[in-house]
C-alpha cells in the first residue's frame, strides 16, 4: 500500500518537469505571439490572431488528442513518404510539453501583450532617442516592467498549466494523476489515492502561489499605491 | 484525409449525440455552479466567520487542484467508500453516484461554483460604498440591501468574467470522456478516431464543434453584456 504512495510522489517529479518544460515553451511563444500582435505587420497580426482565438476556443485534451494521435500518424506520413521505413512515436512526455506549452503561449501571449502595452509609450520613445536599438530597448526597459503588469495573469496562466498537466496521464505520461489511477485500480481504494494526488497538486499550487507573490513584491517595489 | 467518414450517417448520430450531452453538462453544471455560487458568495461577504472560512477553504481546494482530479475523485472514489455502497442500490440520492453523467454533473458543478463564487464575491466586495449608504439612509435592512442594491448590480458586473468561466467550462465538459461511457463530443471523437484510424479528421471535426460553440456563447454573452451593463458603458456622443 505505501509503495504506491512513494510511487505518486516519484510521478510528482513529472509533473514538475512537464509543467516546468511547458511554462518555458508558453513563455516563448508568448512572447513571439505578443511581438507579432503589436508588430503592426497585417500578416504577422492575423497569423498570431488567428492562434490565440483559435488555441483559447478548442478543449486542451482534443488539442492534445490531436497532437498525439494525429503528430504520430502525421510524423510515419512524412517519414514514408521520404522513402524511409523507420516508423516514429511521439512520446508523451514531448506531446504533453508541446502541446500544453502550445495552447499557455496563447493565453501568455494576450498578457504579455498587455504588460507591454501598459507601460508608457515615451520610456520606449527616450530609450530610442538614447541610441538604443530595439532589442537593447526590449532587455532595458520594456522586460523589467512588463514583469510587473504581467505578473497577476501570469500567475493564472501558471495556475491553469499546471492543472492542465494532470490531462498527460489519459495520453499515457505515467506522472501523479496517471499513477494515482493505477493505484486505484491495483488495491481498489481510489478514494485515498486521489485524495493524496489532490493534496500534492495543491501544495503545488500553493507553493507557486507564495512565490509569485514574493516576486510580484520584489517587482513593485518603487511603486506608489494610491491609499483609499 | 478522408473526410467523408465524418459525413456518414452514423457517425454524424455519434456526434450529434455528443453534442447533446455536452451541452446537457455544460447547461445543468452551470445551474448547479450558479445557484451553489449565489450561496456561496453570500456566505463569503456574510458577516460569520467561520463560514467565511469553510467556503474559502472550499474555493480555495476546488481551485488549486485539477478538475481530472475531482471528477475521477467522485466517479471512482466515492464509490469505494462503505457509507455510499450501503445506499447507492436503494436509497436516494445515493443511487445517483452509480451514473457517470451525475458524477460527472456534480464533479462539473462543485468545480464551477468554487471559481463563480469568488468572482460574484470580488464583485459584491467591490460594490460603490455610496450606494449602500444611501440604500441604508432610506432604511433598508442588510438583506433589503443586498437583495435589493448590491446583488443586481454584482451580477451584472460579473457578467464579462461569468463569460470566461462559461467558455472554460465548455472546454472542461470534455473531460466527461475519462469517466467510461460518457458520450461527449470528444468522446465521440475518440470512437471515430479509434474505429478508423483516423486521428485528423475525428478530432479536428471536434475541435470545430468545440470552436462554433465557443463563438456562439461569446456571442450571447456580448448581447447580454451590451444590455445588462448599458449603465456602465462609456458615454457616446
Amino acid at each position: 500500500m505505501n509503495a504506491y504512495y512513494v510511487a505518486i510522489l516519484q510521478g510528482s517529479v513529472l509533473t514538475v518537469g512537464v509543467s516546468l518544460a511547458a511554462l518555458l515553451v508558453s513563455i516563448v511563444l508568448g512572447l513571439l505571439g505578443a511581438a507579432a500582435k503589436l508588430s503592426g505587420n497585417r500578416m504577422l497580426v492575423a497569423i498570431a490572431t488567428v492562434y490565440t482565438t483559435v488555441i483559447r476556443g478548442i478543449p486542451d485534451l482534443v488539442v492534445m488528442l490531436l497532437v498525439f494521435y494525429g503528430g504520430t500518424i502525421g510524423l510515419n506520413h512524412l517519414l514514408e513518404l521520404m522513402g524511409s521505413k523507420a516508423s516514429v512515436d511521439i512520446n508523451p512526455f514531448a506531446a504533453g510539453v508541446l502541446t500544453i506549452g502550445f495552447i499557455y503561449g496563447a493565453y501568455m501571449t494576450e498578457s504579455f501583450r498587455g504588460a507591454i502595452l501598459s507601460i508608457p509609450k515615451g520610456q520606449m520613445e527616450a530609450a530610442w532617442a538614447f541610441g538604443m536599438g530595439r532589442v537593447q530597448t526590449f532587455i532595458r526597459i520594456t522586460a523589467p516592467q512588463m514583469v510587473r503588469y504581467a505578473l497577476p495573469s501570469f500567475t493564472n496562466n501558471w495556475l491553469v498549466l499546471i492543472k492542465a498537466t494532470a490531462l498527460v496521464s489519459l495520453i499515457g505520461l505515467k506522472e501523479m494523476t496517471y499513477l494515482a489511477k493505477q493505484a486505484s485500480a491495483a488495491t481498489r481504494s481510489p478514494f485515498a489515492f486521489f485524495m493524496f494526488t489532490g493534496a500534492l497538486f495543491l501544495i503545488y499550487t500553493s507553493v507557486s502561489l507564495y512565490a509569485l507573490r514574493k516576486v510580484n513584491e520584489r517587482y513593485s517595489m518603487g511603486v506608489k499605491r494610491g491609499a483609499l | 484525409m478522408k473526410w467523408s467518414v465524418i459525413f456518414e450517417p452514423q457517425n454524424l448520430a455519434l456526434y450529434g449525440n455528443g453534442i447533446l450531452t455536452t451541452l446537457g453538462l455544460l447547461f445543468s453544471s452551470l445551474g448547479i455552479g450558479a445557484v451553489l455560487a449565489l450561496i456561496f458568495a453570500l456566505a463569503l461577504t456574510g458577516p460569520w466567520a467561520p463560514l467565511r472560512w469553510i467556503v474559502g477553504a472550499y474555493t480555495y481546494v476546488v481551485r488549486g487542484t485539477p478538475l481530472l482530479i475531482q471528477v475521477y475523485l467522485i466517479y471512482y472514489g466515492l464509490g469505494q467508500l462503505e457509507w455510499i455502497q450501503a445506499r447507492w442500490d436503494d436509497v436516494w440520492p445515493w443511487t445517483h453516484f452509480k451514473e457517470p453523467f451525475f458524477c460527472a454533473l456534480l464533479a462539473f458543478g462543485l468545480n464551477t461554483a468554487g471559481y463563480t463564487a469568488e468572482m460574484l464575491a470580488g464583485a459584491i466586495r467591490e460594490t460603490n460604498a455610496g450606494e449602500i449608504e444611501a440604500a441604508q439612509a432610506f432604511g433598508m435592512s442588510r438583506i433589503q440591501v443586498m437583495w435589493r442594491v448590491v446583488l443586481p448590480s454584482a451580477m451584472r458586473r460579473t457578467l464579462p468574467a461569468y463569460s470566461n468561466e462559461v467558455v472554460m467550462m465548455l472546454q472542461s465538459t470534455s473531460l466527461a470522456s475519462a469517466v467510461p461511457s460518457m458520450l461527449d463530443v470528444t468522446a465521440a471523437a475518440s470512437r471515430v478516431y479509434s474505429d478508423y484510424y483516423l486521428p485528423f479528421e475525428a478530432y479536428i471535426a471536434a475541435a470545430v464543434i468545440y470552436l462554433i460553440t465557443t463563438f456562439a456563447l461569446i456571442g450571447v454573452f456580448r448581447v447580454a453584456e451590451k444590455h445588462f451593463l448599458a449603465y456602465l458603458a462609456p458615454r457616446r456622443h
